[in-house]
């Protein structure tokens, strides 16, 4: 059957497609595919606490008292407090995008896209510059446990936002073009749930990573 | 149209209003700043680091539902969608558990060498 067809008089609505379930496939796809991210960021946040505080040399990641000596910490917390702020952000944007999409307001859908991908954006600029400094204090993928373990965890979930940047700035070509009406309301959502999903990783790693010592 | 299709439609007809997001939000930034204030508590040595690490935890909790349940509609949402999402997140999170309590809780299990 015809998409526009089945979705009839209830365009926004794809609990009116005649599927087994009553649900629309995509929204429920997107669903699974969440499900298997969990487990790809789960075993990446397993592996770096279990190697945590197990580094033998420095760059360490919190202030560490070494023969005598304290050895200062290399994560920036007032740094990732603000791209954390930033990030969380982005998630309000999100759902009010998806708002505006939902009650046919362009001018918002537009707006608040734009917001995501910038504060998607600057949240990577902030990731760019906190990798860059720890490489030239000494922290790499080899380094140590931390080093592998960190840029493993943290450059997967920028690789997620990097992506989510490039779709917010797709819709946010397609609301300028007039073809973000509400009958995609659908596609904006499985937008959102990228997005909002990308957020809540981070909601995880931030504390384990940079808050809990 | 079945009773429980007439739910769902009804469910996702419901918009929440722009202020409840906004309200969300803001939630989210408080809940932040606590969590940052946990970590600073523990550096100034007013607890112990196991206690700032039961309230950054349990702070990170709360903003996890906040997202998943009001922003990714999960709780006016179909159950279905819930489970598929629920299900492994709870594995990932017993893998992290596990993993954690294998190489820092039980010291037997660690043999010192990575």
């Amino acid at each position: 059957m015809d998409h526009a067809h089945a979705l009839g008089g209830h365009a926004a609505d794809p609990a009116h497609i005649d599927t087994a379930t009553g649900l629309d496939s995509r929204k429920l796809a997107f669903w699974t595919f969440i499900g298997s991210e969990c487990l790809l960021f789960g075993s990446l946040i397993a592996t770096y606490m279990a190697y945590k505080g197990k580094s033998l040399n420095g760059p360490y990641p919190h202030d560490e008292m070494i023969n005598g000596h304290l050895v200062k910490g290399i994560l920036n917390i007032p740094l990732t407090s603000f791209s954390t702020f930033i990030l969380l952000m982005s998630s309000v944007a999100m759902v009010m995008a998806l708002n505006g999409v939902q009650r046919g307001k362009r001018r918002d859908a537009i707006l608040y896209l734009g917001a995501t991908a910038l504060f998607g954006s600057v949240f990577l600029g902030c990731q760019v510059y906190e990798f860059t400094h720890f490489y030239h204090e000494g922290l790499t993928l080899r380094s140590n446990l931390f080093g592998s373990t960190f840029f493993v965890l943290t450059g997967f979930h920028g690789a997620h936002v990097t992506v989510g940047v490039i779709y917010m700035i797709t819709l946010l070509v397609l609301a300028v073009r007039g073809k973000l009406g509400p009958e995609k309301t659908l596609n904006v959502e499985i937008a959102g749930l990228y997005w909002h999903f990308v957020d809540v990783i981070w909601i995880v790693i931030f504390p384990l990573v940079y808050l809990i010592k | 149209m079945t009773s429980s299709t007439r739910e769902i439609v009804h469910d996702q007809h419901a918009h929440p209003s722009t202020r409840f997001y906004w309200i969300i939000g803001a939630l989210l930034m408080v809940l932040t700043v606590l969590e940052i204030f946990g970590y600073l508590g523990e550096t100034r040595a007013v607890y112990t680091a196991g206690i700032a690490a039961v309230i950054i935890l349990a702070l990170s909790a709360a903003k996890f539902v906040a997202v998943v349940a009001y922003y990714m509609h999960l709780k006016p949402d179909h159950k279905l969608f819930t489970a598929i999402f629920v299900f492994p997140a709870l594995l990932g999170t017993l893998v992290i558990v596990g993993m954690t309590m294998l190489f820092h809780v039980i010291p037997s299990t660690y043999t010192g060498h990575p």
